[in-house]
């Protein structure tokens, strides 16, 4: 196994958490990846907060219905049993806690549970979607994300640094190299990849790690 | 009653310099092509209108709809959640330039001031946005232990909409997942204008399944075969 997980690894491993029948929305990019690693036997309802429940896979090339998209503007199918409804009904669904689960990407989580994943600063045209208001409300807030980035500086830090998305609202990391919950304002380590040491973890952590007992190794297949 | 009228120039006649305008849809889910295009050709006839302050969830994409409304320079100022796409062109230049000024706000939270000002509620709380920049300004609360931000409602003078069947009443149905943010703006808007794709008699429209009733509704004109923002935009259209 390589140094770290792929993106396809990381979407696999935050795939394991969702109940059958949960209902969940994941965040444009990498978590819509998710969807696509759900255990056999369970089929969770996906959210989109332009008003779709229980959407599919894209359509095949030639068949898009663009009057049938998701929250990325791609173009989706739908499964039976699956409702359309206008914007406020879809948050309230969102702040109204009848999510199960939300999963988001991050520019950088904090250990209190800030998130910043909107925005890199001043510069250039800025834009929120719906990331302020699916990061409150829904029952579980995860975010799936390179455990550093691309210049190697932690994802994972003591206070954001970059303008916030939302308060406090984290519960779960699933990073390319460890599974981390956010419990009492710190950083707690869930598994690790066995072919990295704690020490090395913590160097690319920009937070304290609490190990606690039950802390085991993560193992995900090839994929 | 009738609230139909004969033409798309005719339906949007009433829109004027400086007025706010809601713009149903999302990306081109939803986009009243026609109803937006009608308004640009009377501005290039005329020069009116202009100035306007247009809400939608997004601003514009490729040449055609919201972003070629832009272009032509009829927009003083977008409110939205995303002004990005696959085309951002038209916004980004005017914006970096200092042309258009720019109100974000979190996609629930546009829904929701939407929906409170068709609704006649001034004001609510959200947790979204709370702690953020977006918030910077704005009243907070406690409510059972947790922090909340204070939202104002949002109302317009005119609101766009594509349906896909009206009647004469201004009952509206809507195509799959294009109606998003219509059936609140229909609400919020003084003059609620609508494009439907087919018109069809009073009770051709099952009661069960009328999704925005007439009571919110002021005009509607028949586009029998609507352009889709999306498709136009693959086709690399520009509306000019």
């Amino acid at each position: 196994m390589s140094a770290k997980l792929s993106n396809a690894q990381i979407a696999w491993r935050a795939a394991q958490d969702i109940e059958d029948g949960a209902y969940v929305n994941l965040g444009i990019g990498l978590p819509e990846m998710v969807a696509k690693f759900q255990p056999p036997g369970r089929q969770a309802i996906f959210h989109t907060e332009n008003g779709i429940l229980n959407f599919g896979e894209g359509p095949a090339e030639g068949e898009e219905d663009w009057d049938l998209v998701n929250a990325g503007k791609k173009a989706v199918t739908l499964r039976p049993g699956a409702a359309f409804f206008h914007h406020a009904d879809s948050f309230a669904m969102v702040r109204g806690g009848h999510l199960d689960v939300a999963i988001l990407g991050a520019f950088e989580v904090a250990e209190n549970g800030d998130l910043a994943n909107w925005s890199t600063g001043p510069k250039g045209v800025p834009a929120v979607g719906g990331a302020m208001d699916l990061v409150h409300g829904a029952k579980r807030v995860a975010v799936i994300t390179d455990h550093v980035t691309k210049d190697g500086k932690p994802k994972l830090v003591k206070r954001c640094s970059l303008p916030l998305t939302g308060v406090g609202c984290v519960s779960r990391i699933y990073t390319s190299l460890a599974v981390i919950d956010v419990e009492n304002a710190r950083f707690m380590l869930r598994e690790k990849l066995s072919s990295i040491s704690l020490d090395e973890l913590q160097s690319m952590t920009g937070a304290d790690l609490v190990v606690p007992p039950d802390s085991c190794d993560l193992v995900v297949p090839e994929i | 009653m009738d609230k139909t009228v004969p033409d798309v120039a005719a339906a949007v006649a009433e829109i004027g310099d400086g007025m706010s305008v809601m713009v149903g849809g999302f990306g081109g889910s939803g986009a009243p092509i026609e109803l937006i295009h009608a308004l640009i050709d009377r501005f290039r006839a005329t020069g009116s209108p202009g100035g306007l302050t247009l809400v939608n969830n997004n601003a514009g994409n490729g040449r055609i709809g919201l972003a070629a409304m832009i272009d032509a320079g009829m927009v003083a100022k977008m409110i939205c959640s995303f002004p990005r796409s696959s085309d951002p062109r038209a916004f980004t230049q005017k914006y970096l330039a200092g042309e258009i000024a720019l109100e974000i706000v979190p996609q629930g939270t546009l829904a929701e001031r939407i929906r409170a000002g068709g609704a006649g509620i001034p004001a609510f709380y959200t947790p979204a946005g709370y702690g953020t920049d977006v918030g910077k300004g704005k009243p907070v609360a406690e409510f059972d232990g947790r922090m909340y931000l204070q939202e104002r409602w949002l109302k317009a003078d005119a609101t766009l909409i594509k349906a896909e069947t009206a009647d004469r009443l201004g009952n509206l149905t809507y195509r799959k997942a294009a109606r998003n943010f219509s059936p609140l703006m229909a609400a919020a808007a003084r003059l609620t204008i609508v494009q439907a794709t087919r018109i069809v008699e009073l009770g051709g429209i099952d009661p069960e399944h009328v999704v925005t009733p007439g009571i919110f509704v002021d005009r509607v004109v028949q586009v029998a075969a609507p352009q889709q923002e999306e498709a136009l935009i693959r086709q690399g259209a520009v509306y000019a």
